[in-house]
């Protein structure tokens, strides 16, 4: 009799209302702690590689302050392409308990690979990440050396992404990459 | 013999004895003059001084040689750039491959020469780390006169 009634339906649906609200916060707030940075390099394997490497480029300290850390460029803000990338992060876990890169001279045999990952993945988005802060509708190009505003020119002319230049701006590049075999006027070049 | 000992005696005595006020003397003086904290002239209980900030030059289209054979100096900044012993940041400009779309300086032929005289495809070994020989300049004044001219 209760459920059916009146007041029974209003108890079911405030319960579900509430449960919702809890779980869903609750998964959030989880969702959210795996977001930070402290989070990310409470693992040695980050802390002592990429991490460390980073601290020394102007991504960790400037002159204005301002920082991006981990997850602003390796983890995407909008909801639906966060959760695909949490997603794959837990084959990220997976190795992390068979200890693939737990030596330094593991994760350096492995950093091609592993940088060849996150460059396609930029490729793949159109540097969505580094564009939630930088974005060519707000760069000065008077303010630029112009070896920069000429090259960012050519890039908005030919559609070319940031990742596509800007390689190993936060962390050391992987042995193995050239760094004169690869800007994408040269990949022009040889198409033509 | 007895006695020309204790004369020597006496006098190896006197020699020390100036001698070493002498070395005091000496100590005391060059260490009022010559000891000098890193932290510069100013008091204990004062800020040290200011630094000067040295701010690399950025000059368009170079900086012109002042002798022949001069390594060319970096007319930019180049603390974004690594060198390691797995990657050189400047080959993404400078190299053969790139140096005509990027609008930059080629590394010179000699560079890709070795000891033995073998030219190289890669840049050779001993002229690998280019900060060796090409520096960046900064707006600073000399802090000598210097009267050297071009040749």
């Amino acid at each position: 009799m209760g459920l059916f009634s009146k007041e029974g339906t209003f108890k079911v649906l405030f319960f579900g209302f509430v449960m919702g609200v809890l779980f869903w916060g609750g998964f959030n707030t989880a969702m959210e702690a795996t977001n930070q940075e402290s989070f990310c390099i409470s693992c040695h394997e980050m802390r002592d590689n990429v991490y460390e490497e980073y601290t020394e480029t102007i991504h960790y300290s400037n002159r204005t302050g301002v920082r991006a850390t981990c997850p602003d460029c390796h983890v995407p803000k909008e909801w639906v392409h966060k959760i695909i990338r949490k997603i794959k992060a837990s084959n990220e876990l997976y190795h992390k308990m068979l200890g693939t890169i737990d030596t330094r001279e593991k994760f350096e045999s492995k950093r091609l690979q592993l940088a060849t990952n996150e460059w396609k993945r930029m490729l793949g988005t159109d540097s969505r990440e580094c564009r939630n802060c930088h974005d060519f509708d707000s760069m000065d190009f008077d303010k630029q050396e112009s070896r920069s505003s000429d090259r960012h020119e050519e890039a908005i002319d030919n559609g070319w992404t940031c990742i596509e230049c800007h390689k190993g701006i936060a962390h050391q590049l992987p042995e193995g990459y050239d760094p004169a075999d690869d800007t994408p006027a040269l990949a022009e070049n040889e198409d033509d | 013999m007895f006695k020309t000992v204790k004369i020597s005696n006496s006098l190896s005595r006197k020699v020390i004895s100036i001698f070493l006020i002498a070395m005091t003397a000496m100590v005391f003086s060059s260490a009022a003059l010559s000891v000098q904290s890193l932290r510069g002239d100013s008091a204990l209980d004062s800020d040290s001084n200011k630094i000067v900030k040295h701010r690399v030059n950025t000059v368009e289209g170079g900086i012109k040689r002042n002798f022949k054979l001069q390594p060319p100096m970096i007319p930019h900044t180049i603390d974004k750039y690594q060198i390691t012993l797995k990657n050189n940041g400047c080959m993404k400009c400078h190299s053969e491959k790139a140096y005509k779309k990027e609008k930059a300086p080629k590394v010179g032929d000699s560079h890709y020469v070795d000891r033995d005289g073998k030219t190289l495809k890669q840049v050779s070994g001993r002229r690998y780390f280019c900060n060796q020989c090409h520096a960046p300049q900064t707006k600073d004044n000399p802090l000598v006169e210097n009267t050297f001219e071009g040749i």
